[in-house]
């Protein structure tokens, strides 16, 4: 597969501060990518060096194949959805989507057809002719993704697109920007602090900290097998167990794992450079489960005492500390109309699976 | 009734009720500025038609409104969005040392323009008299441009480059016709200050007075009292109606970017 994105080296420094620090990056045709990280870990500025708003300190950008080294911003064949969508409030939102048109050397009636048309695709048909500085949050939304669309990119870039709207319009625009991006076909790149956002929409995640890429990998993998703890931290809910190296051999490595026990892990299971390494072994919550009186175990089993629970109507969050162990675990349970929710002070006991550890790189 | 309603009163009073009688006494049939009144007149007005020194000054206080507000509010637009858009070293007592005119009292200006002016060599004419007003009326162009610069959004130029534009068409596309508005406003205010203005011309005047400045010179003769009273009527006149437009323009801005109103001059 082509890679319509490639970053190799790239570094950037604002005076003495080190913004980013060697990203090597490569992103498919037709990927819809997120660079997902806290603030200020240089998200934005990388998503800026490839829109061509900030220039590169080292490194070569290759954007389907062509160095962007001397190109210019409005040379280049990316576009970007501003955070604060930046509509031009002095402008039709027709006027707003065909802007970038007037440079293309269409004839009128060619530009306000393609103009509706994406107006159409993000669902404003018949909009064309109001004032853009009317419009809702979402429609201004909307607006700046067809003023993005119609110029058919290369590469549409996308600057914390859904921070600004509530939480339903925030759930809504995200089905519709997958939608969107499935239809057209074009690769996005998606700028996120919200790590949810980020599962539910892309193919690849990269992970971001102080200006370097801790992990890039599929929502799914990046879950499954966060590289770091840090990672594994930032993405979802993840539980922290002590565990010491018991032994070794060519399949599996054994840890003594605080409050579990012997726990014996595959060598595929591990990621490189893990072995020597590991003195903390994670488990998301939903890894663990509560036994409730007469059930039987499928996986090994702990003891443990409920010390607190929040009920989330389809969901229980217990917090347990396992027997010999001091330290918080958080276990989800779905709630069932057979399954009683455990009050405080409960003992009780919990399933567990080796296969689900997690054990980190260095 | 409340003191401080009371104050209120007689401190709108103590402002306004001399502004008030000038076209009291415009309109009024004797040469004495006393009361009681005479009768109605506009005979005033229509000697103010007659004085051929009046039309030379009022069309050199155009001259001189229409070039300082040009000026100022040309360097105003470069000033304010350097200072909304831009960072760099000493920005703060750069910024300061411009606005400092605004409350720098007048005559110190007029003063030290004139014995710097002399020690150049510059004679004095209507240019020196523009050079001074330029300097006061570029800090009232800045506040108002500022205020325009500041509230727009700084991704909206990006968008435009991002959407194909130059720099420089991203400004001329984008921003120029958002802080138009502000532009107009800056202007009309910058030309009522230089219409006004009597220390600095007076001081820097060659030998065409501004309108002030003869109003001024006709106050010593007591039967061209009335005009003069008759011109200070239309002056009123035409400051309401320019600082009325100002800020019509000022408030449109406001709205078209959608930014929230900080308050403005009036």
């Amino acid at each position: 597969m082509s890679s319509i994105i490639s970053l190799s080296g790239i570094h950037k420094y604002y005076g003495d501060y080190h913004a980013l620090r060697g990203i090597d990056l490569e992103i498919k045709q037709g990927e819809f990518f997120s660079l997902l990280g806290p603030s200020g870990c240089g998200k934005t500025t990388l998503l800026r060096v490839i829109a061509g708003f900030e220039d590169v300190s080292e490194g070569v950008l290759l954007l389907d194949g062509a160095n962007m080294a001397r190109v210019p911003a409005n040379k280049r064949p990316t576009n970007m959805v501003f955070q604060s969508y930046a509509i031009f409030p002095h402008l039709t939102v027709g006027q707003n989507v065909a802007f970038g048109l007037r440079k293309k050397g269409l004839s009128k009636a060619d530009m306000a057809a393609a103009a509706d048309e994406a107006l159409t695709m993000v669902g404003l048909a018949g909009y064309g002719s109001r004032a853009a500085h009317a419009l809702s949050g979402g429609q201004r939304q909307r607006v700046a993704l067809a003023r993005a669309l119609v110029l058919k990119p290369k590469v549409l870039l996308l600057d914390e697109p859904l921070s600004a709207l509530d939480k339903k319009m925030r759930e809504q625009m995200q089905s519709e920007l997958r939608r969107l991006q499935r239809q057209v076909g074009i690769t996005f790149i998606l700028v996120t602090h919200d790590q949810e956002e980020a599962l539910i929409m892309s193919d690849r995640i990269a992970v971001m900290f102080e200006g370097e890429i801790a992990q890039m990998a599929s929502p799914q993998e990046l879950y499954r097998r966060p590289a770091t703890r840090r990672v594994g931290e930032f993405i979802g809910v993840m539980n922290f167990l002590e565990a010491k190296q018991t032994g070794t051999t060519e399949k599996a490595v054994s840890f003594d794992v605080e409050g579990l026990g012997n726990a014996e892990i595959s060598v595929d299971q591990l990621p490189e450079g893990a072995r020597a390494t590991a003195d903390v072994v994670g488990l998301r919550p939903e890894a663990l489960s509560i036994l409730f009186e007469g059930q039987n175990p499928t996986g090994r089993v702990a003891d443990a005492t409920v010390q607190d629970l929040a009920y989330y109507g389809d969901m229980t969050y217990y917090e347990v500390t396992l027997e010999g162990s001091s330290t918080p675990v958080t276990i989800s349970m779905k709630n069932l109309i057979s399954r009683p929710v455990l009050e405080r002070g409960t003992k009780t006991r919990v399933q567990w699976d080796e296969r689900s550890l997690v054990i980190f790189a260095a | 009734m409340n003191w401080l309603r009371l104050y209120a009163i007689v401190y709108l009073v103590f402002l306004y009720l001399p502004v008030l009688l000038l076209p009291v006494f415009s309109f009024n049939d004797a040469t004495v500025i006393a009361f009681p009144l005479n009768g109605f007149t506009t005979k005033w007005f229509v000697e103010l038609a007659g004085i051929d020194a009046l039309h030379g000054a009022l069309k050199n206080s155009l001259f001189i409104g229409l070039s300082s507000a040009t000026l100022s509010t040309l360097l105003g637009i470069c000033a304010a969005r350097a200072s909304t858009r831009y960072r760099f070293p000493f920005k703060a007592p750069i910024m300061g040392t411009i606005m400092l005119p605004l409350v720098l009292p007048e005559i110190i200006v007029a003063v030290s323009l004139l014995v710097v002016l002399m020690q150049l060599g510059f004679s004095l004419t209507s240019w020196t008299v523009i050079m001074g007003h330029t300097l006061i009326c570029t800090p009232f162009a800045i506040a108002i441009l500022s205020s325009s610069f500041q509230g727009l959004d700084q991704s909206l130029e990006e968008a435009a480059v991002d959407l194909g534009e130059t720099r420089w068409g991203a400004f001329s596309k984008i921003i120029l016709p958002l802080v138009t508005p502000g532009i107009v406003a800056s202007f009309l205010i910058a030309f009522t200050i230089s219409m006004d203005e009597f220390i600095i011309a007076f001081f820097l005047t060659g030998a065409d007075p501004t309108l002030p400045v003869y109003i001024w010179s006709q106050l010593r003769f007591p039967k061209r009292l009335p005009s003069v009273m008759a011109l200070g009527t239309l002056l009123i006149l035409a400051s309401l109606v320019l600082l009325s437009i100002a800020e019509y323009f000022r408030r449109r801005g406001i709205r078209r970017t959608g930014a929230k109103d900080s308050g403005g001059f009036l």
